[in-house]
């Protein structure tokens, strides 16, 4: 068993077997996620301590008879996740001193599920971005070419697993924030129906839309991982309070009797030719695989990006009002205390998370309520009502989960086009749905000279992870598309 | 008393006007536990020791709405005849201030728990009146800052200290209607609020503790106007006291600018207690824009009406109501009823006591005479007490049958103060029955006369208020159990014969 290269799946069975134990695997896994992160900065930071701690815990309780389901396996959480006792900062300077006294749900989820935590994971500030440049402390690289971009905003979490400086970690999206960098990391990411996996404890960017969600390098391991942190919590009253049935049993093999929905407002023939052939073929290996493939239509999705750039940023202007130097975090005084919070949030806020609690305010202000948010929630409401309609003729919808590879840094300088990387997933965030991208091929990008993973989007109705899964699972073990790149991290499966 | 009245209006000008009164109050609910999270709603802990990830508004923390508490708003609602709407939801209230952890307020905006009511009132001659409420919305409470500086205000402090043990605390907002025409009527709508809430258990309404807090909404206007003035809101009243005095102080301000030609402004003001007067604090051009939105963190709140219908079958007699029975219904005086009223288990304990007797005005006697000044000087109150309910009415019904005399039932109360136990029976054992029989009481009387000559004298030369001592002095003489009004017939029927 190689705890570095495996599965969630075979690393917990072997500590079960009593074939290895959790603390072995802990000393394995430090010093290489050091020498890996040397190059691809996926951590802010490492916590091998806490990590040693937890292994020592998994193996007495392994010793005692207890098969915790991720006994032993390696995870990262993205730094917008409260862990007890360690810095979290959400990628901001507001929260560069912060260090959370509790754990977040999901977190402690995993950790009660055997899980060792590696460290926390760098991403776009309050999870606001597309490509992880908008982390106030350090630009993630991407696994598969260092000047490249991971996605993002769950940067971190995508390239740490891509970069096999994990073996599951968690995410956050809200727009595509697991999806996109998913796709661009050659990883499975998945988010689950809104409301599945707890908030609590997950920094608020927009609550209406946020949730967490796991990255792995398999379906089945994604799976595993979200079983586990699936569930009502007591602690979110957002948090649905419906049987999460085990996803990471009986997967099928193959597509036969699934009706695959192809969106016709999500034509990709207008995207570079490499791109638009690489989405035919994705959806030709489903039909392959038995699937049948039915054009559906979305009239209202191409609203979502913008009503998702009002609904989201209201939320986050209200959300992130707490981070006002009373409290915790940065402080700058002031000579009195509107000064002081005036000081405070200039010097701890990027210019993205700025834009956009101005972009929220103004949506919210008395005048434009009506026009802006107002307006915004019932455009929210019609595109969930498209999916719904859509729904009752496929069984899944597929399709690109960004609309490009991962791109330079430094290559979207205009927030607009950045936004755009969104386009295909904001319409599924907004209506709630699970959704997922696993990996569908490779595409030299312009400029580029290798080839870079590519992502299949699989959004499916509200609650039906399970289904979701089993066909995202049927279609990773029939083209196996992951396996065949590697990154340059010289590290080979 | 300081003044209350400015003394700048005339009575006859001040009479030309009307006031328009609403009142809106913040009341904190009596719960276990906070409105969004576990932490103790206490009062008076260390400060920042009932404090947790949520009500401290620590990032990824969420709030999670206390079921009581909702329950609480829905009881208060219904008893005063509210409707309990199916769908409520909680709005976020956006602004910034430092006892404010979110910089944000979980409140109710448009869809509150519960629409409309009257809240009945009387006011302390008798009067009854009734004030239609808008609505009565549930929200959190804030922290409290203390101001370093020399009067622990803002201005001039070098720092600030928060104490965030309040944050959070489960506070019903009650909005009235512009029905109140004086201080007076205000004063007795918020006593009767405060009364009904804690008939209801759902808050203690403590004033000096901040439990309840108001703000009164007052503009004049000429007598037989129909469009209401212009009106300014005073803040900072922090006693009913308070309330009468900063009304009655911004009526006669009003009046004061209108009648001097000048032109009442929309603003905020706040009463200042030590001064007695109120101080402009904001104009309507620098209110806040709150931003209210649904808080995406909480989902809507459903009362469906089965649920609505299972509260308000527990739902009690009002003290409104109670007050009514007892001035309509017993004959019990305005002021005696009021006191009872306002002494929920004496009242209880009265009601038992009335009822058993089938003679409630002269139990109220009773309770609001010997049984409370026995009350007082033992620091026991009347219902922790050994006299039972049972006792009383027995004892009330020895008095009316005039079983025994007043004096006597005065010793036999005393005794059951002391002992418990039944009023007949201490009656016999004290020897305490009334002497009702004309021969033994004229025998007393006849010893009276030979005794008094002098006296025989007066009243026979017209002094005839000298028969109240000749009644004391046979009553004296049979030890309290003549038949008081026997002894006086008898005494005058010797006295009227020359």
């Amino acid at each position: 068993m190689d705890p570095l290269h495996d599965s969630a799946v075979a690393i917990a069975a072997a500590v079960h077997r009593g074939e290895t134990t959790a603390a072995d695997i802990a000393e394995t896994v430090i010093p290489h996620v050091a020498r890996i992160d040397a190059q691809v900065d996926a951590y802010l930071q490492l916590t091998p301590e806490l990590m040693r701690a937890h292994a020592r815990r998994v193996d007495a309780r392994v010793a005692a008879g207890e098969r915790p389901p991720l006994a032993g396996v390696p995870v990262a959480i993205k730094d917008n996740m409260c862990l007890d006792g360690t810095r979290t900062t959400a990628g901001s300077k507001i929260l560069g001193n912060f260090v959370a006294p509790y754990t977040a749900t999901a977190v402690q989820r995993l950790l009660d599920a055997g899980a060792l935590p590696i460290g926390k994971t760098n991403l776009d500030e309050f999870a606001m971005g597309s490509s992880g440049e908008n982390s106030a402390f350090k630009m993630t690289r991407n696994p598969y070419d260092l000047e490249r971009v991971p996605g993002g905003s769950s940067a971190g979490s995508a390239a740490a697993v891509g970069a096999f400086a994990a073996t599951l970690s968690l995410g956050s999206d809200t727009g595509g924030s697991i999806r996109e960098p998913a796709a661009f990391c050659n990883v499975v990411g998945f988010k689950p129906t809104y409301g599945r996996v707890s908030r609590y404890g997950l920094i608020a960017f927009a609550s209406s839309l946020d949730q967490i969600g796991p990255f792995a390098r398999s379906v089945e391991d994604a799976a595993l991982a979200y079983d586990v942190i699936a569930g009502k919590d007591p602690l979110d009253a957002t948090s649905v309070d419906r049987p999460a049935e085990p996803t990471a049993v009986a997967l099928p093999r193959d597509l036969r009797g699934v009706r695959v929905g192809i969106v016709k407002e999500f034509d990709t023939s207008g995207l570079a030719s490499s791109i638009d052939a690489c989405y035919r073929s994705a959806y030709d290996e489903l039909a392959a695989l038995g699937a049948e493939l039915v054009e559906v239509s979305l009239p209202t999705a191409k609203y979502g990006l913008a009503t998702y750039y009002l609904i989201a940023p209201a939320e986050c202007s209200s959300n992130l009002a707490r981070f006002d130097g009373v409290r915790y975090g940065l402080r700058v005084d002031g000579a009195d205390v509107g000064e002081m919070y005036e000081r405070t949030r200039a010097a701890g806020f990027g210019p993205e998370v700025k834009r956009r609690i101005l972009i929220g305010t103004y949506a919210l202000s008395s005048g434009y309520y009506d026009a802006y948010y107002v307006k915004a929630q019932k455009a929210r409401t019609r595109i969930a009502e498209d999916f719904a309609r859509a729904f009752e003729r496929c069984d899944v919808i597929a399709s690109p989960a960004a609309s490009s590879p991962a791109f330079g840094f430094n290559a979207k300088s205009d927030p607009v086009a950045m936004y755009l990387m969104d386009y295909y997933t904001i319409p599924v965030s907004l209506a709630g749905l699970p959704s997922l991208s696993v990996p569908c091929g490779a595409v030299v990008p312009e400029g580029g000279s290798s080839p870079m993973p590519m992502g299949l989007q699989l959004a499916s109705p509200l609650f039906t992870e399970r289904a979701l899964l089993g066909y995202a699972h049927a279609y990773e073990q029939a083209t196996r598309h992951a396996e065949k790149l590697h990154p340059v991290t010289a590290v080979t499966r | 008393m300081i003044e209350e009245r400015t003394g700048t209006i005339s009575d006859p000008t001040r009479a030309r006007y009307e006031a328009v009164i609403g009142i809106e109050c913040h009341v904190e609910l009596k719960t276990v536990s906070k409105m969004f999270c576990g932490c103790p709603n206490v009062f008076g802990s260390p400060p920042n020791t009932n404090v947790c990830p949520v009500c401290l508004a620590l990032p990824g923390a969420l709030p999670v709405p206390n079921a009581k508490a909702i329950e609480a708003i829905v009881r208060a609602g219904l008893a005063f005849g509210a409707a309990i709407p199916e769908h409520a939801k909680f709005d976020r209230k956006n602004y910034f201030y430092p006892d404010m952890p979110k910089n944000y307020q979980i409140s109710q905006y448009d869809m509150p728990l519960t629409v409309g009511g009257v809240v009945r009132y009387w006011l302390e001659d008798g009067t009854r009146g009734e004030c239609r409420l808008t609505r009565i919305h549930l929200e959190e409470d804030t922290g409290k800052s203390s101001h370093a500086s020399a009067d622990g205000r803002l201005a001039g402090a070098t720092s600030s200290l928060v104490d965030f043990n309040r944050a959070g605390v489960p506070l019903m907002e009650c909005v009235g209607e512009p029905d109140l025409r004086s201080a007076e009527e205000a004063v007795a709508f918020l006593e009767s609020l405060a009364r009904t809430f804690r008939e209801l258990g759902v808050s203690d309404v403590k004033m000096e503790e901040g439990s309840l807090r108001c703000d009164a909404n007052v503009s004049v206007r000429l007598r037989g106007a129909t469009e209401y003035g212009t009106k300014a809101e005073i803040k900072n009243m922090n006693s009913f006291r308070s309330a009468r005095r900063a009304i009655e102080s911004e009526i006669e301000r009003q009046i004061a600018v209108l009648e001097s030609g000048g032109r009442v402004i929309q603003e905020t003001r706040g009463w200042d207690e030590a001064a007695g007067v109120t101080h402009s604090q904001r104009s309507k051009e620098e209110a806040h824009d709150y931003r209210y939105f649904p808080d995406p963190d909480l989902v809507p709140l459903d009362s469906p009406p089965a649920a609505v219908e299972t509260v308000r079958a527990t739902l009690v007699e009002t003290p409104y109501d109670r007050y009514v029975r007892y001035v309509d219904r017993f004959g019990i005086a305005s002021k005696q009823a009021t006191q009872l009223v306002d002494d929920g288990a004496l009242s209880g304990w009265f009601d038992r006591a009335a009822n058993a007797s089938g003679q409630a005005l002269a139990a109220a006697n009773f309770v609001l005479g010997d049984l409370s000044r026995l009350a007082n000087e033992s620091g026991t109150p009347v219902a922790d007490g050994k006299v039972t309910p049972a006792a009383l009415a027995e004892l009330v019904q020895l008095t009316q049958s005039k079983a025994i005399g007043s004096s006597a039932a005065k010793q036999v109360l005393e005794i059951l103060w002391a002992e418990g136990g039944s009023a007949k029976t201490i009656v016999e054992r004290e020897g305490l029955a009334q002497v009702s029989d004309r021969g033994a009481v004229a025998v007393l009387v006849a010893e009276v006369l030979a005794a008094n000559p002098k006296v025989v004298a007066d009243y026979r030369g017209g002094k005839t208020n000298v028969l109240g001592f000749l009644t004391g002095a046979v009553m004296k003489a049979s030890r309290g159990k003549a038949n008081p009004s026997l002894a006086q017939e008898l005494l005058r029927e010797h006295l009227d014969q020359k």
